[in-house]
């Protein structure tokens, strides 16, 4: 096996200028490069889009907004968290009015049955699977969804291993079988969801045996999961970018959504849904409005009346539309409407799907200025780069995880050479145009949050020291909420039961890039247990499980292409092509391959992937690649 | 509405410690009393995370009634009991387990273990310069972590954090018999070619520093480690939206060592490898 070394980013150290990017960077002063950045994005008002960070903290997430917001007039401000569970926020805010999870990590061990639907937890959130193992151990039956046969799929009761991109026949066949086995909770239906007629005329077609035919999952196994999540006293439905990262990734969510509401599997101790979320905050990033179309505390920016608390608390007019999110900034930079983009602590040259094409766009922008750890290959594109502090250990202030349990993170190392916390960074900047704001610290930016944040506001932070975290939402300093959401759903009074949830009238739409037989091969993507999205952070610690990039086939896809393990090929999309070693992996099977993006200055997986984005939440179809895999004229073999 | 389900009330037991009453919630243990009363007594191999193991045998007591002592770490109290911590026939047990592991292993790095030798009296010294130990040298055969079976008292810790307790994994277990046992990996290969997923739970709760972190390991044979010169905060990881609680040990504003608080409602002291091992990219600094 190939034997690699730590691949390390050097951490900025002074802030870096250019006049033009064809020249090298210099070092400034942080005065110049302040005030160059300050320039630039005054020069393109009206044309700005922010990229705030998913890593970073809520403090931070919650200046950045305020400054797209209030210095620059514009709601045009999104993260990363639009490449993964933006479909999933979208989703259960359309049945709930609340994009969280509804679920604790802790009634995973309490409860009857679990489906992993597209997620392989057991790499991607190995903690999360612990909780999971806690509840296997205490007598769940786990189903694992997944075309992989995954280290998840391995904890199973029984894989079902679908086709990818049709999670929806799946769905929509488990909700049939529900629905014709009589074991619908009639009395939850009725007093809490709307749309059932509906719903159930729509699943009416998906027998099990075409769900069979279309999923490739015999037809036994989707009735036994149906009737096993169906009777289950307690159940929770977990998923990751197996349901999200699709076209219609949104789709994806309600049509899971649905379960829940037919068996009544939501609004209860140790019954919900989990969307595992991949970044340490990209839950607390749209709870604190980084998000084009929500302001902190994810309220509405279309209700008047909460545009009206934030313009008389900031002073400012809060524009009443939604802004531009990441994947709409990226069609207006083509367009020429968006010039100046201020991006903290992303990097979408490498993480967006297709990514030449998102470079090429980052680089006819008139005014890039990037505010990060390393010099990423973003930042290399920018004309300022502002040397920052890692959020999670040289910062203090707060993250948000999936289970929406907000935690301090605490400054633990001095940061390197000049660098500076975001939030004084972005304070700065705000200042040269013209908006004094005064932090004595991160806990006077987070009390100002609470001011705004019915939800956050009784979690000061002595309370967040004393309970290790505590869950939104939080609005009284005196108590606790219950560990889910939704409990509403249950009450009698229907007054207090709130807004009935809608089922999901959604139909199966298969994946954007169609194997055909000059494309013939499935590729997926997914992480690694020791790596991490672009490798930035993961890339410098000596995993000796690391192996680098590997286009992963199945056996019979190895014999049948006549490769062998370690033999470099060329892999090839309709977008783009690239040379990777292959690994043999009998968790695939014939016709579908497997790669990450964790090697992308190796193997830049990104570009073969195809930007088809869904219509809704903007998330594009990293999961569903149709490509070729040709031998090299001359045999070469990494070992 | 309650915030957490509370559970079936539990009664409170009464019973004496030394002669003083002490009353403890039913299901404690002797020693969770004894902690509770502010009664100090000496562990090895209890986890506060794990199930008890019952293999060291140096938290033994005197229970009224009972033929043999009893190990504090797993007895249940009851109602009436009478225990006794510091009685001579415990202080003699407890001398004769220390001598026993402290003659036959390495405990340098194990902490209180001094303290306690001191305290019982025990003179490891006394069964001769010939007396049985590993003589093993520490295995380092990847980056990130170090075995040192010199240090290994048996206790098992390791194997259940890396079994059914939490990580699930099994990458090690018990091989051999008497003086030939060890902790090892499937046909005693180096870690590199085992089950191993270097979440470094073993590390968590290995009580006398057989297991250690690299960068421990590597600044404790220059001479450069020293935990009063360093800091412990705990933050939250940077990697994936689960949330786990970091402790970083920082010297000389260099991260040395991740723990988690055994607490902590989100790991309960468990890490993956890329919270427990991952921190380098902050570090790298010219």
């Amino acid at each position: 096996m190939r034997k690699r070394g730590p691949r390390n980013y050097t951490r900025l150290t002074h802030p870096l200028v250019r006049d033009s990017r064809d020249e090298p960077f210099r070092q400034a002063s942080w005065q110049e490069a302040l005030d160059r950045a300050a320039r630039g994005i005054a020069r393109n008002r009206g044309k700005f889009g922010m990229f705030s960070c998913a890593r970073a903290t809520n403090e931070m997430n919650y200046v950045a907004q305020k400054f797209a917001r209030v210095v620059m007039g514009t709601n045009n401000v999104d993260s990363c968290n639009r490449t993964c569970h933006a479909p999933s926020v979208a989703g259960l805010s359309a049945a709930f009015g609340s994009g969280g999870g509804t679920s604790s990590y802790e009634e995973i061990e309490h409860t009857d049955v679990i489906v992993m639907w597209g997620s392989n937890a057991r790499f991607a959130h190995p903690i999360f699977f612990q909780h999971v193992l806690k509840g296997i151990r205490n007598g769940a039956r786990m189903y694992a969804v997944d075309p992989r046969r995954t280290s998840t799929a391995e904890w199973a009761e029984s894989w079902l291993g679908l086709n990818v991109g049709t999670d929806i026949p799946m769905a929509h066949a488990v909700g049939r079988e529900i629905i014709h086995a009589g074991l619908v909770n009639e009395a939850f239906v009725e007093r809490a969801t709307s749309g059932f007629e509906e719903y159930k005329a729509l699943v009416e077609p998906w027998t099990l045996s075409l769900a069979e035919k279309v999923t490739g999952v015999p037809a036994a196994a989707i009735g036994e999961l149906a009737h096993a999540y169906a009777r289950a006293e307690r159940a929770q439905l977990c998923w990751t970018l197996g349901i999200t990262e699709h076209h219609n990734g949104t789709d994806n969510v309600r049509a899971l959504i649905n379960l829940s509401l037919l068996t009544g599997h939501v609004g209860r101790y140790g019954s919900g849904l989990q969307p595992l979320r991949g970044q340490n905050n990209v839950q607390g990033g749209g709870d604190m409005g980084a998000i084009p179309n929500r302001l902190p505390g994810f309220q509405d920016i279309l209700d008047a009346g909460v545009r009206h608390k934030f313009e008389s608390a900031w002073d400012t007019v809060i524009q009443p539309h939604y802004g531009l999110n990441l994947t709409e900034m990226f069609e207006a930079m083509e367009e020429g409407t968006l010039r100046a983009v201020y991006c903290i602590g992303e990097n979408p040259a490498q993480s967006e799907a297709d990514s030449e094409q998102a470079v090429r766009r980052l680089k006819a922008l008139d005014f890039l200025v990037v505010q990060d750890i390393f010099l990423t290959r973003t930042a290399e594109l920018a004309d300022v780069v502002l040397p920052a502090t890692a959020g999670w250990a040289e910062t203090e202030g707060t993250t948000t995880n999936s289970e929406r349990r907000v935690q301090r993170v605490r400054r633990a190392v001095a940061p390197p050479g000049e660098a500076r916390e975001d939030i004084d960074i972005i304070c700065e900047l705000a200042a040269r145009l013209g908006h004094e704001w005064k932090y004595a610290d991160a806990e006077a930016v987070w009390n100002e949050l609470r001011s705004v944040s019915p939800d956050h506001y009784g979690m000061t932070y002595p309370r967040l020291e004393r309970h290790q975290g505590i869950q939104w939402p939080c609005p009284s300093t005196d108590e606790l909420e219950p560990p889910y959401l939704h409990g509403r759903l249950w009450d009698p009074d229907p007054a207090r039961r709130g807004r009935l949830a809608p089922f999901g009238l959604v139909r199966h739409d298969p994946p954007v890039d169609l194997t055909d037989e000059r494309f013939p091969i499935r590729l997926t993507t997914g992480r690694r247990l020791d790596s991490y999205n672009t490798g930035v952070q993961s890339g410098s610690f000596a995993s000796p499980l690391r192996r680098g990039e590997f286009i992963e086939l199945c056996p019979e896809d190895a014999e049948r292409y006549g490769v062998v393990v370690g033999e470099r090929v060329q892999v090839t999309s309709r977008r783009g092509s690239v040379v990777a070693p292959v690994w043999i992996d009998t968790a695939l099977r014939p016709g579908l391959a497997f790669m990450t993006m964790h090697f992308p200055d190796e193997v830049d997986t990104n570009s073969l992937t195809i930007e088809a984005n869904c219509p809704i939440a903007g998330t594009a179809e990293f999961k569903a690649s149709a490509i070729r895999i040709d031998k090299l004229p001359v045999a070469t073999i990494v070992r | 509405m309650t915030t957490t389900a509370l559970g079936i009330p539990r009664r409170l037991l009464e019973f004496t410690i030394d002669g003083e009453p002490v009353r403890a919630p039913e299901g404690s243990t002797i020693l969770d009393a004894c902690r509770a009363a502010g009664t100090d007594v000496p562990t090895l191999c209890e986890g506060d995370t794990l199930r008890p193991r019952n293999a060291c045998r140096v938290c033994v007591v005197e229970v009224e009634g009972s033929r043999t002592l009893v190990p504090a770490c797993s007895r249940k109290a009851e109602g009436g009991m009478e225990v006794r911590t510091g009685t001579e026939r415990v202080r003699h047990s407890r001398k004769i387990v220390l001598e026993l592991l402290a003659s036959s292993v390495d405990l340098s790095t194990t902490p209180r273990v001094r303290e306690w030798i001191k305290e019982y009296g025990a003179e490891p010294g006394r069964f001769g310069a010939d007396a049985g130990r590993v003589n093993e040298a520490p295995r380092v055969d990847n980056d990130l972590y170090v075995r040192d079976y010199g240090k290994c008292i048996l206790c098992y810790k390791c194997v259940d954090a890396c079994g059914d307790q939490w990580q699930n994994s099994f990458a090690i277990s018990v091989a051999g018999r008497g003086f030939d046992a060890r902790i090892a990996v499937e046909h005693d290969a180096p870690l590199t070619e085992s089950a191993c997923v270097y979440c470094g739970n073993c590390i968590e709760v290995c009580p006398t520093g057989a297991l250690s972190f690299k960068s421990e390991f590597d600044m404790r044979a220059a001479g450069t480690w020293d935990e009063d010169r360093q800091t412990e905060t705990t933050t939250v990881c940077a990697y994936c939206g689960v949330g786990c609680n970091l402790t970083l040990h920082v010297q000389d504003n260099e991260i040395v060592k991740v723990t988690s608080p055994h607490d902590n409602p989100v790991t309960h002291g468990n890490l993956c490898i890329k919270g427990r091992f991952g921190y380098q990219h902050v570090q790298n600094r010219n």
